[in-house]
Formats: structure tokens, sequence, C-alpha cells
């Protein structure tokens, strides 16, 4: 049950985490806390020998040294010219190399208390007591009703820092209350999935999360329930299978969701840009085949007003040198102009267009040539605006310029002027 | 200089006043004694070429960045005083537009301080926020997520976003860069209506062929401040080569675009 609070946690602390572009700060933060539990532990146990294995001792040990390694991140980032990669690079490994230091000490130590120390790098949901398991699932009660309360500043603070300031918000503050929580998830994980991986509880089902949607509160929403599922499984496969890691399984279920949304999310995944990318190609090979087919039939079909353009057919012969397509591409075009009945086949390799075909190949015509006129005349605008995709260049431009534009076509293409 | 920038009119209080502002980034001041006061209801530009501290400027006066020396005033009082008169607009190019939020999201920000700390955003917000879009042009875009808005649009929902506030001054950095036909001229529009309500806008503008068009008055700043006052008074060929300095392939325009900006 624990281990459940501590996922919803981890998903919603997570959120704000990888939004503010501090991923990697989970990470120093959990090897950070690794001084933090051998120095407690060795407080403890000089203040009362066989107690070093207080928990709320342990963790408050972990916190401190992990906000020690959170500020040293900072201030070699801030002070020195030294990038924040590099400062992340230098802390995690710096702070860990002094907790293992400490960690042999303390092995070498008589006490024979020290026993299960290490579960707090590889985590092991097994030898949590219920006392453990309390304290666990309070903090993470805590940190998941701080956010709730704070849910809209924390997004302000991630989106756009510098208005939040200019508004009057303590961005300082927030932020210090932001990565607060980030170390108390940290902490509270570091029995269940321990120091190594417990960066992963909190980035991956947060990024799993942005696949799937573009809201930010379904998105913390939804990393909770990532990270409640992972850790729901791993709590599930070490109970029934004994000596599997627990913290392991937790984190390898949340890779799982990961290339699961990866592939399949509904906003963003990989599957979904294929799809995307795939039917803009046929709209332009559409676009493409009957603008080539009005540049045959204006040249064939002499330009009265009214003249219907579907009364005459085109071979594959015409087509084919039109454009540097081949052979199977366009018979690929056509068959999807076909199947959405723009096309007629006539016999085997001759075409008509049909009346919905015209009016599209009249569209497409005037939407290329307007925009060819365009980016002739008005070259200096930022090409970030030319829409040639858009259904209509009534959308993207304004009426002004389009009459404009449209003088310029008829007087250039005079048969397109009875469209 | 700064007596020659009041407008006679004045007998309330200036939206902003800055005096003898220093700012420096870690060695070398940025802009130096900067002595401004700014007229009620008019649009200022703000021009100066790149890396004059025309951002600086903004950002300083609205305490984002630290001050060396010198006082900002905006109605008499100091900004932390003052917030809910003055509305910013940052630089498009500031936050990450990847984030998921929708364009009302963004807008309903604005309203965040009214909202206050812990409370949920109600119906009538974002109510609010949505008249505001309207205003921009961009009430059909409500719910688009914003990367999937043009380079204009967006820096009309940043436009809306501090129109939500109903601020009497507004601080714009670079609000017409990169942005399309349609979008300049909403924000020309916003701006005049601005104008019409009385209230005073700063905006840091680059191209200089419509200073004059859209403007009311300069500031032109090199580092140091060159001129400000009225356009016809200001913006002036040879306050402009000293903005400018050597850039010869400008200044040798600047002919052309006074003379535009005068008859246009």
């Amino acid at each position: 049950m624990g281990n459940n609070h501590f996922g919803t946690s981890a998903g919603i602390a997570g959120t704000f985490l990888l939004l503010r572009k501090r991923s990697l700060l989970g990470d120093v933060v959990g090897h950070a806390s690794l001084p933090g539990v051998a120095i407690a532990f060795l407080i403890m146990e000089l203040h009362e020998p066989q107690s070093g294995k207080w928990l709320p001792g342990l963790l408050i040990g972990a916190s401190l040294s992990g906000i020690a390694g959170m500020i040293s991140t900072v201030i070699i980032r801030t002070c020195t010219r030294i990038k924040e990669d590099a400062a992340l690079a230098i802390t995690l490994g710096g702070f860990y190399g002094l907790g293992i230091v400490l960690f042999t000490i303390i092995q070498k130590l008589p006490t024979g208390s020290q026993a299960g120390l290490a579960n707090f790098i590889y985590g092991n949901t097994a030898t949590i007591t219920q006392s453990e398991v309390d304290l666990i699932w309070r903090v993470a009660i805590v940190a998941i009703v701080a956010a709730g309360l704070l849910f809209k500043e924390f997004g302000l603070l991630c989106f756009d820092e510098q208005f939040a300031a200019s508004q009057g918000w303590p961005v300082v503050l927030l932020d210090l209350i932001l990565m607060g929580l980030v170390v108390a998830v940290c902490v509270i994980g570091l029995r269940s999935v321990g120091l190594l991986l417990v960066v992963a509880l909190l980035i991956i089902p947060a990024a799993s999360a942005r696949f799937w949607t573009e809201k930010l509160s379904h998105m913390t929403l939804c990393a909770a329930v990532i990270g409640v599922v992972s850790c729901y499984m791993g709590a599930v496969s070490s109970a029934l299978f004994s000596r599997l890691a627990a913290g392991a399984v937790i984190v390898l279920t949340g890779s799982v969701m990961f290339c699961v949304s990866l592939y399949f999310g509904t906003r963003r995944g990989v599957l979904l840009r294929w799809y995307t990318r795939r039917q803009l190609n046929q709209r332009i090979a559409t676009q493409q085949l009957l603008l080539a087919f009005f540049e045959i039939l204006e040249t064939s079909v002499p330009p009265a007003p009214h003249q219907s353009l579907t009364d005459t057919t085109v071979s594959l012969d015409e087509l084919l040198p039109k454009r540097s397509w081949t052979a199977k591409q366009l018979l690929r075009s056509l068959r999807d102009a076909q199947r959405l009945q723009y096309l007629a086949s006539h016999s085997e390799r001759e075409y008509r267009l049909t009346a919905q075909g015209e009016t599209a190949a009249r569209r497409a015509a005037r939407n290329h040539r307007l925009w060819e006129l365009y980016l002739l005349q008005h070259a200096d605008v930022a090409p970030g605006h030319v829409d040639r995709d858009a259904d209509r260049v009534e959308q993207v431009l304004d009426p002004e310029i389009i009459i404009k534009l449209e003088t310029a076509l008829f007087k250039k293409y005079p048969q397109m002027a009875v469209s | 200089m700064p007596s020659e920038s009041v407008s006679p009119d004045v007998t309330v209080v200036p939206p902003l006043s800055i005096h003898d502002m220093t700012v420096a980034y870690q060695r070398k001041p940025v802009i130096w004694d900067i002595d401004y006061v700014a007229p009620t209801g008019k649009l200022v530009a703000i021009v100066g070429p790149n890396g004059a501290g025309k951002s600086t400027l903004i950002n300083a006066a609205l305490d984002l960045i630290p001050r060396a020396s010198g006082q900002v005033q905006f109605y008499g009082g100091p900004y932390r005083k003052q917030r809910h008169r003055v509305g910013y607009v940052p630089q498009r190019e500031s936050v990450d537009w990847d984030f998921p939020v929708s364009a009302l999201d963004v807008v309903v920000m604005g309203l965040y301080r009214k909202v206050g700390w812990c409370l949920p955003v109600l119906p009538r917000h974002r109510h609010t926020a949505l008249t505001a879009l309207d205003r921009v042009g961009m009430a059909d875009y409500a719910h688009r997520q914003i990367r999937r808005l043009s380079g204009g649009q967006q820096q009309r929902v940043f436009l809306a976003r501090a129109l939500v506030q109903d601020a009497d001054l507004y601080l714009m950095d670079e609000p017409f860069t990169g942005v399309d036909a349609a979008t300049e001229r909403a924000i020309v529009e916003i701006l005049r209506e601005l104008r019409s309500l009385g209230k005073t806008a700063l905006v840091v503008h680059h191209d200089l062929q419509t200073v004059a068009e859209y403007f009311d008055e300069v500031i032109l700043l090199n580092m140091r401040l060159v001129a400000t006052g009225p356009v016809a008074t200001a913006f002036t060929t040879d306050n402009l080569r000293k903005t400018y300095g050597g850039r010869l392939m400008l200044v040798e325009q600047t002919d052309r675009i006074i003379g535009k900006g005068t008859s246009g």
C-alpha cells in the first residue's frame, strides 16, 4: 500500500520535474542520498547501539544529503563556467563515491546491525516493516496533497518562470517547494526501489504520459496511474517470486509501459506520427496528380467559360512525363484518386476527371498558382506562414492580398477565371 | 533629456519613471544611466541595434534582473506594489511551446494572481480568457495545443495573456518579430485600442520602417539613451546614426525610411 502511494507521488512530482527539464536532478538526489543514509546510521549507532536502522532517522539523513547534492549542483553551475550536465555528473559521482566509502566502513563495524542497509541501494520490498510502510504512505500523501494544491502554480513555474516572476509569484520559493517534493519522493522510494533506480520512477511515468495527452492535468493523472501500476506489479511479482528484486521489476514494468506509450500514444506516439506523415504524403500526391490533370486539360480543352473538363480523357503516357514520378508511384496515386472518386478509369490506360474531381483539380490549381504568385510578389515575408497544405488560400491570407493575387492570376491564366 | 520626454499634458503620475538606472551582467554594464519618464496614453517604440539592452531595460524595470543602481517607479510606486497595473508580454522564444497546455490555458495564466494561491481556475476566469483571445482573433484556436499554432498565433496568445490583466501600462518585448501580416495588423489594432482607452504601451521594436506608422514616441537606445520623445522630433536621421553607429548600410537607408515614415 505504501508502495502505491509512492508510485502516485512519483508520477506527479516527476511530471513537473520533467517539464522543468530537470530530469537528471532526480538522479542526483537519489545518488546523493547514500552518504546521508550512512552518516545517519553512524550517528544513531553512536548515540544508541542497535538503533541505527530506525527508518525516519535514515530518511532524514537521506533527505539532507540529497538536498546538499542538489544545492552543490546549483552552486557549481551558477558560480563557475561548468555546464549543467557536467555539474550533475560531478555531484552525482562525488556523493555516491562518498556514500560507498562510508558503507564500506560501516560493513567493518562490529555492531552487527548493519545488515540490510544495502537495501537502500537496490531496494527491497520484502523486508519492509509495517511502521516503515506507514511512514512511506504518509509522506507520499503529504507530497500528493501539496502538488494538488500548488498544481497551477507549478504549471506556471514550469511553463514560463519569467512571466511568473513578473506577476509577483515567488518563483524561488515555488522552485524550492517543488524540489523539496522531489527529494521527499526520492527518499521514500529508496526503501522499495533503491537509490540507483528511483529516478526512473520519477521520469518514466511522466515521459510515458506525455505520449497520450496534450493537457497538463491529464498528463499528471496519467503519470500517477502509470506510477501506481508499475509499483503494484513490482510488489506482486516480488511477493510471488522471492529473491526477485522488486525495485528492478517496478522500473521494468514502467519501461514496458513507456515502450507501449512510445508506439501507441494517441497524441504523439510513433505509430500516430507515421500515420499522419503517410496521410500527408498521400494528400500531396493526390494534389499533384490533380494538378497534372488540370495542366494537361487546360491546354487540350479550349478555354471557354464553364467548359467542363470531365469529358476529355487523359492517358497514362501524357501523365507520366508531367512530373518525376515512376509508373508505379503514378499508378498508386491514380488508385488513391479513384478511391476518393476524383477520377474514373475510362479504359486500361485512360482516365477522366469526375465532377467532384474537376472541382478539386480547379481548386488545387488555383491554390497552387496563387501561392506561386504570392511567393514571387512577397518574397520578403517569413516563409513560415506560407501554408501550402491549407485547403484554401483564404484560410491563411488576407482578402486584399487575395484580390491582388487573383487579378495577377487571371492575367496570366485567363482560362482560370471561369472557376 | 527626461524633461523633454514628458508630455506637457501629463499632470498625473507617469506610468513609468526610470531614474539613473544602470544594469550589469557578470562584469560589464549593459545599460548605463537610463533616465526616462513615460508619457500617459501613448504608444512608445524602444528602438536600437542588437545587444543595445532593449530587453534588459524592460526586464530590469520589472525587477526580473537586478539593477546595479537607480530607481524605477510605476505610477509613483515600486513595481511590487503596482503589478496589477502593468502587463508584460515576454519574447516568444522565452518559453517551450511544446508544453502540454492549450492557448486558453496560457491566457488563463494571466489571471492566476486574481485566482489566488492554491485555488482552482473557475469558469468565469476561462470566460474572461476566451474574451481576450477573441480580441486578438484567436477564439477559434482556444483549445489547440500551443505547439500547433503558428509563430504569429503564439504571439497573439501571449498578447491575450497580458490583456486579461486589464493593466494600464503594457511592456512588450518584440511582439512583431517573425509574425505574419494578419498578426501584425491584429497587434497594431490592439495597441491603438489600448491607446484610445488612455493606456500606455512600451514596445521593443525592430522594424524601423514601421516606427512612424505604428508609434507616437520612440526611445532610441544603445547601451545609453540616445534620444526620447515624439517620433517627429526624436526619430531623426541624426539620432538614428548615433544609435546604430557605423552600420553604414542601415544609415544609408534611414533617409528613405524617415521620408517614408513622415509622409505615410
